[in-house]
């Protein structure tokens, strides 16, 4: 047992950690710089995979953060700005308070500021990163866009953030990669796929925010600064990739449509340009001023027999997006006052449709509701008194049920006034056993073009859905089922005193299936019993997990079927009364 | 105190306003008034720190000869012809010169006396209507003088009860002078000529600007931060190298993205994902870290009524705060199908035979049949039950051929497995009993009883710890041959191979819990000197000279011929109820009250082989079956598990045990179910005794 003694906690997972606080002390930061850092950077704490070790046998909840990363972070050029930034406020209430103005106007000149370039390039080395962590930026950057000028943050940031957003809004128009819209009762979610990679973000609707007290808004401050510049170099790139001018401009065509003659009623003069790009009712101009060119074809490749399905399926799947894409080509809405204006032309304009309002509610209107060419007027209100023939007026839910759906759904249910059918979220997705709700199975068969009956559909869902629980139930009946016979054995043993008579037995016909079942579950269940107690435990896991989304499954089947149940019983009451 | 204070500041009042008076008016000759003025200062610093009693008394006299003194002709007293009748006694009470003929003495130590009559009353009224100077006339008691007041005098006090000022010239409202003033004086303070440096440029300042200069010129410093030309946003990743990740990025966990939203969250969502009013209660009584849900799915009928959310703000904010501050690490979930995870045995249909199915219940006792035993042949089955009776049945036909009453309740019985012999050997209470059933060969009846009746006592009688008694008159009707007598109440009785031992177990026996009864000899032995625990079971080893003792936690293993312990095997469990040993020998299963069924390869280790959960209940009996590879388990949740239990000849293979047949039947009664198991000795069929006072063969 030669060797010096091995010291406990000098090695291994012990020194590849470090405290919050002593990380902070080795930066010689404040806790407020340091958050700024990590936020900035995108250091996060660890959880080790073994605490108590990490933790020098203490089980106190601490927060770890990797060693690597906090050395990683002490060549940071950003922190030498931080600590300028200290010395800079110092001088300036320094000169404040001498009231020395000349020296404060030149302290002020001399203000540092940083740029994040080099942190996005490194956290994002590639393009395709950036585009892939693009979420949280956008819900900030449209939650911010939408603060008012006063109070909470600086208006350069929000007036930032809104040009940000404006742009990416436009990007997405004229690369028409909206995929997915989805009204919740937070906001409207918006899913677009960019350069394959899917984007999600959510809007809050359009009302004025009842600022929290118990948010830090310094934190969403400094978060909001990195997701700006991240934005704008996205953005940047994504208007170099359909060769837009960036920063974005309008069509001269367009913009010579949009010329309004007292535009000053709108905004002001440094604000036109801004809502009239917001408004996403023209085109943007582009670098080589030509007709967006065809997408790249893909070559026809001699069709191997192992690969020509797959390659079947792909071209498919290919024109099915294309015809997503072009869902609302050649239709012209006309947007009520009373309708969500930025959502609806949004998601008009990036499926091709056009889109106007009335001229008093915004910049931008290319069209008034007279124009008898315009196909679907979206009102949301009761009634619409004069109707114009040969246009739809439809409530603004089936504008986002028809992208959700991929095609264009039948106006009838939507039409103003008429209670409307659920609005379905587009990101579920059901898998084998999962609970589907009556109006996604009729769109789906919808979508394969088949087209029901409305009542026969509804009834024949309900069966199905009991049968299902039927069979689930199975299993437990049959133990059940030979207890009873075994009972049975007994009773009659007990009777046998009694009276002692034949009766001719009836033949019981062994139902082979059923027995086969039984005898395999048996074998389950013994198979079962045999396995280890680690793999048992994860297996009851499994199953209880599996069951429990059966029950919920089941529990939403029960309730709808007693609402439809309740709401027949209704409609027959009610027509019982009418006649 | 207060008071007093008042009257001090009435008093000092009049004496700074005279002192001023005096100053102002006298050029200072008048030694006599600078005295009087000392007096009154040391009287005015006396009454301001000292505050002493008499202050008062003092102090009147005093004022009193100030107002005399200080009138405007000082020097008419003052003159040298009048007597000064300033009266030197000090403050004293002028009562104690009540009975001389002076009053005091004056500044030469002279006496000065009364006057010679005082004045009556009657002298005072005359006095008073006449004298037309009497209300500005002050009696001096010092001196018993009367004093006319001057006019300013008179004044003066007038003056002071009015409460102004003493001095008539002294105006309190005088305009005040600012003597530093706030305004800047256009001419300077010092009327020195300036410097001559003032006028000349600075060297010093040269040679420094001129550095700057240079400096600047040759762009050393910059007077101002040079202009960013770099635009804002511009193709960042024009140069991208998707190789270039850096080494922290392997320990990277990118942060999970936030779920997306479910039908629930709609606006106007299918019925089903709405929230009954029982669950809305149920959602709002949970803490907001428990909820499922993070908000109250709602219904809108149009788009338009849709109010906005409350709480997005704070959602953004919590994912903020997610992405700094949560601790992340990658977490690998278990992707298996749980149908993996169930272990491939082999198919028991491919096992068979074993028993399936009840085919007959033995019913006749009235109380939980704790025993059972079966004759080697197979034919015979014996029960021993609570309700004192032992019951011999015949196996194929389910009748009760023969019950013996005995006198108390069986805990064990055991058929010898000796062919040429029928015995059975039963506890009840603190005897055992050894019975011929008479069933089957008459021919080996009648040769038992011979056996048993040829029995020669030694000569020497030595010391037995039991007794062996012949049964005689109804016991010998009943079949009972013999009875051994025990100190403590048996609890177990096993059969030798051979026939001829028997051992038994008497727990509460001290030392002595297990005993070896030999037949033949009528004798029996103690094997242990010394007790190593509370003895649950014994048995004989099959085929070699090997004797099981199995106490709470462990199974002893011991050689009879050499009279010493092989092995110990530990039991995995809290309290071994049962074990059984494979027919080859080499294997061993115990039951233990704790549900576990555990299988021990003697050769392989003295830890369990194996040990099996299949029981939700405590086990009370294990067995082995002599020629199947099957062994049985009943426990008190009422079921008997069949398990295949193979042991291969090759001693490099391991026993294959496979749970083939849970036998359910036996009602649980008073939380017993099952209480004892055996196999049939040729046939793959088990029996099993339980609390609800049956017997049940499963063939």
């Amino acid at each position: 047992m030669g060797g010096l003694e091995k010291k406990k906690y000098e090695s291994g997972a012990a020194t590849n950690y470090i405290t919050r606080n002593k990380a902070r002390k080795k930066l010689q930061l404040s806790l407020a710089d340091f958050r700024r850092l990590c936020i900035l950077k995108g250091i996060y704490p660890h959880e080790p995979k073994h605490k108590k070790k990490v933790n020098k046998g203490s089980t106190a909840p601490r927060t770890f953060y990797l060693l690597k990363d906090i050395k990683f972070l002490l060549h940071e050029p950003i922190v030498g700005k931080f600590r300028e930034y200290k010395v800079f406020v110092r001088r300036l209430r320094k000169a404040y308070g001498k009231q020395e103005w000349d020296a404060v106007e030149r302290i002020k000149d001399g203000k540092p500021t940083y740029k994040l370039d080099h942190i996005i390039k490194e956290r994002y080395p590639t393009f395709i990163d950036a585009v892939r962590d693009l979420d949280d930026a956008l819900s900030m950057c449209f939650l911010f866009a939408t603060f008012p000028r006063t109070g909470k943050c600086h208006v350069q940031t929000i007036q930032l953030c809104r040009r940000l957003s404006v742009e990416f809004l436009n990007y997405v128009v004229a690369s028409r990669s909206l995929r997915k819209v989805f009204l919740s009762i937070k906001g409207i979610y918006y899913q677009t796929d960019i350069l394959g990679q899917t984007v999600t973000w959510i809007t809050p609707y359009a009302f004025s925010h009842d600022h929290p007290t118990d948010v830090d808004y310094r934190v969403m401050a400094t978060f909001t600064e990195f997701y700006t510049t991240l934005l704008g170099f996205v953005n940047f790139r994504l208007y170099q990739t359909l060769n837009l001018q960036y920063p974005p401009k309008l069509d001269s065509r367009s913009e010579a449509e949009l010329k309004v003659e007292d535009e000053e009623k709108y905004a002001l003069e440094s604000e036109t340009y801004m809502e009239k790009l917001a408004a996403l009712s023209a085109s943007l101009s582009r670098v080589i001023p030509s007709e967006p060119e065809e997408e790249a074809e893909v070559d026809e490749f001699p069709a191997d027999l192992e690969n020509s399905g797959f390659e079947e399926e792909r071209k498919k799947q290919q024109q099915e997006e294309e015809k997503h894409k072009t869902l609302f080509v050649g239709l012209k809405f006309f947007l009520n006052r009373e309708v969500p204006r930025e959502a609806l032309a949004f998601v008009i304009r990036s499926f091709g449709g056009q889109a106007s309002w009335d001229s008093s509610v915004g910049i931008g209107a290319t069209y008034d509701s007279s124009d008898t060419s315009i196909t679907h007027h979206i009102v949301d209100r009761p009634t619409v008194e004069p109707q114009i023939i040969n246009r739809y007026y439809v409530q603004p839910q089936w504008v986002f049920d028809s992208v959700n759906a991929r095609m264009l759904l039948p106006v009838e249910d939507y039409f103003p006034g008429v209670l409307l059918p659920p609005h379905l979220s587009p990101f579920v997705v059901e898998k084998e056993g999962d609970y589907i709700p009556p109006e996604k199975q009729r769109l789906l068969a919808l979508q394969r073009g088949e087209r029901i009956a409305n009542e026969e559909d509804e009834d024949d869902d309900d069966d199905d859905d009991e049968e299902e629980e039927e069979e689930e139930d199975d299993d437990d009946d049959e133990e059940e089922q030979e207890d009873e016979s075994e009972k049975k054995v007994q009773k009659t043993h007990g009777q046998k005193k009694l009276n002692v008579k034949v009766t001719a037995g009836t033949v019981k016909v062994e139902d082979k299936v059923r027995a086969a079942e039984r005898e395999k579950n048996e074998e389950k269940r013994l198979a079962i019993m045999m396995m280890k107690k680690k793999e048992k435990y994860l297996y009851n896991k499994i199953m209880f997990g599996k069951k429990r989304k059966v029950k919920e499954a089941n529990k939403l089947a029960l309730k709808r079927k007693a609402h439809d149940d309740a709401s027949k019983s209704e409609r027959k009451g009610k027509k019982s009364k009418k006649q | 105190m207060k008071r007093r204070s008042a009257e001090n500041q009435e008093a000092e009042a009049p004496q700074e306003m005279l002192l001023r008076g005096d100053g102002v008016m006298s050029d200072g000759e008048d030694t006599d008034l600078s005295d009087s003025e000392e007096s009154q200062y040391s009287g005015l610093e006396d009454s301001g720190s000292d505050s002493s009693e008499d202050e008062d008394g003092g102090k009147a006299p005093q004022e009193t000869k100030d107002l005399v003194t200080g009138g405007s002709n000082e020097y008419e007293q003052d003159s040298s012809d009048e007597e000064d009748i300033r009266n030197t006694v000090g403050n004293i009470p002028m009562e104690w010169y009540k009975d001389f003929p002076h009053i005091g003495y004056d500044l030469d130590g002279k006496k000065i006396f009364k006057p010679l009559r005082d004045k009556d009353q009657l002298e005072e009224f005359l006095d008073k209507m006449e004298n037309p100077d009497y209300w500005r006339t002050v009696h001096d008691k010092k001196t018993s003088q009367d004093i006319k007041l001057t006019d300013e005098q008179v004044d003066l006090v007038d003056r002071l009860q009015r409460g102004q000022f003493g001095d008539v010239k002294f105006d309190p409202y005088e305009p005040s002078v600012d003597f530093f003033t706030h305004e800047t004086m256009i001419h300077p303070v010092t009327n020195r000529p300036a410097d001559k440096k003032s006028f000349i440029p600075s060297l010093i300042e040269k040679e420094k600007v001129s550095k700057l200069v240079h400096a600047i010129k040759m762009g050393w410093i910059r007077p101002r931060k040079p202009r960013d030309d770099t635009p804002t946003y511009y193709d960042l990743w024009a140069q991208e190298d998707p190789n270039a990740i850096l080494g922290r990025h392997k320990m990277h966990v990118p942060a999970p993205k936030l779920r997306l939203p479910g039908h629930e969250e709609s606006y106007n969502p299918p019925p089903e994902y709405l929230m009954t009013e029982e669950e809305k209660l149920a959602w709002e009584q949970q803490d907001p870290e428990d909820r499922k849900l993070t908000f109250l799915p709602k219904q809108h009928t149009s788009l338009r009524i849709v109010p906005a959310y409350s709480r997005f703000i704070h959602e953004r904010f919590e994912r903020c705060l997610d992405l700094y501050l949560c601790p992340r690490q990658r977490k690998m979930r278990v992707n298996v199908d749980p149908e993996d995870l169930i272990p491939k045995l082999p198919k028991p249909r491919d096992l068979q035979p074993f028993p399936t199915t009840q085919s007959m219940v033995y019913c006749g006792h009235t109380d939980l049949v704790r025993c059972i035993s079966i004759c080697p042949s197979g034919q015979w089955i014996v029960s021993g039950s609570d309700d004192s009776t032992l019951r011999f049945w015949e196996v194929c036909t389910g009748r009760c051929m023969k019950t013996v009453h005995l006198d108390g309740a069986i805990k064990s019985v055991s058929w010898n497995l000796n062919p040429s012999m029928v015995l059975v050997a039963a506890c009840v209470e603190r005897s055992v009993v050894i019975l011929n059933p008479g069933l089957g060969d008459r021919l080996l009846c009648s040769s038992t009883d011979q056996y048993i009746e040829g029995y020669q006592p030694p000569e020497e009688q030595n010391q037995q710890p039991v007794t062996w008694v012949v049964a005689e008159g109804a016991d010998y009707e009943q079949g009972l041959r013999l009875r051994i007598h025990h100190e403590k109440a048996v609890k177990q009785v096993t059969w030798h191979g051979r026939g001829d031992y028997f051992a038994v177990v008497l727990p509460d026996n001290g030392n002595a819990q297990v005993l070896i009864h030999q037949l033949s000899r009528r004798r029996s032995q103690n094997p242990f000197r010394k007790s190593k625990g509370l003895v649950q079971r014994v048995q004989f080893h099959p085929t070699r000279p090997f004797f099981f003792v199995a106490t709470q936690r462990s199974v002893r293993v011991y050689n009879l011929l050499k009279q010493e312990l092989t092995k110990k095997l530990l039991a995995n469990c809290k309290w071994i109820s049962s074990i059984a040993i494979h027919p080859a020998g080499d294997n061993l299963i115990y039951g233990s009250y704790d549900s576990k069924l555990a299988w021990f390869d003697m050769d392989l280790s003295t830890k369990p082989y194996k040990v099996l959960r299949h029981h939700k209940k405590a086990l009370r009996a294990v067995a082995f079956h002599r020629q199947y590879p099957l062994f049985a388990s009943g426990s008190d949740d009422g079921s008997v598990i069949v398990c295949h239990g193979m042991v291969y000849n090759d001693l490099l293979q391991n026993p294959l045990i496979v749970p083939v047949k849970v036998l359910r039947g036996h009602e649980i009664t008073r939380d017993l179910g099952v209480l004892d198991v055996i196999f049939h000795p040729t046939q793959p069929w088990v029996f099993s005794s339980g609390a609800d006072a049956t017997i049940r063969l499963y063939t």
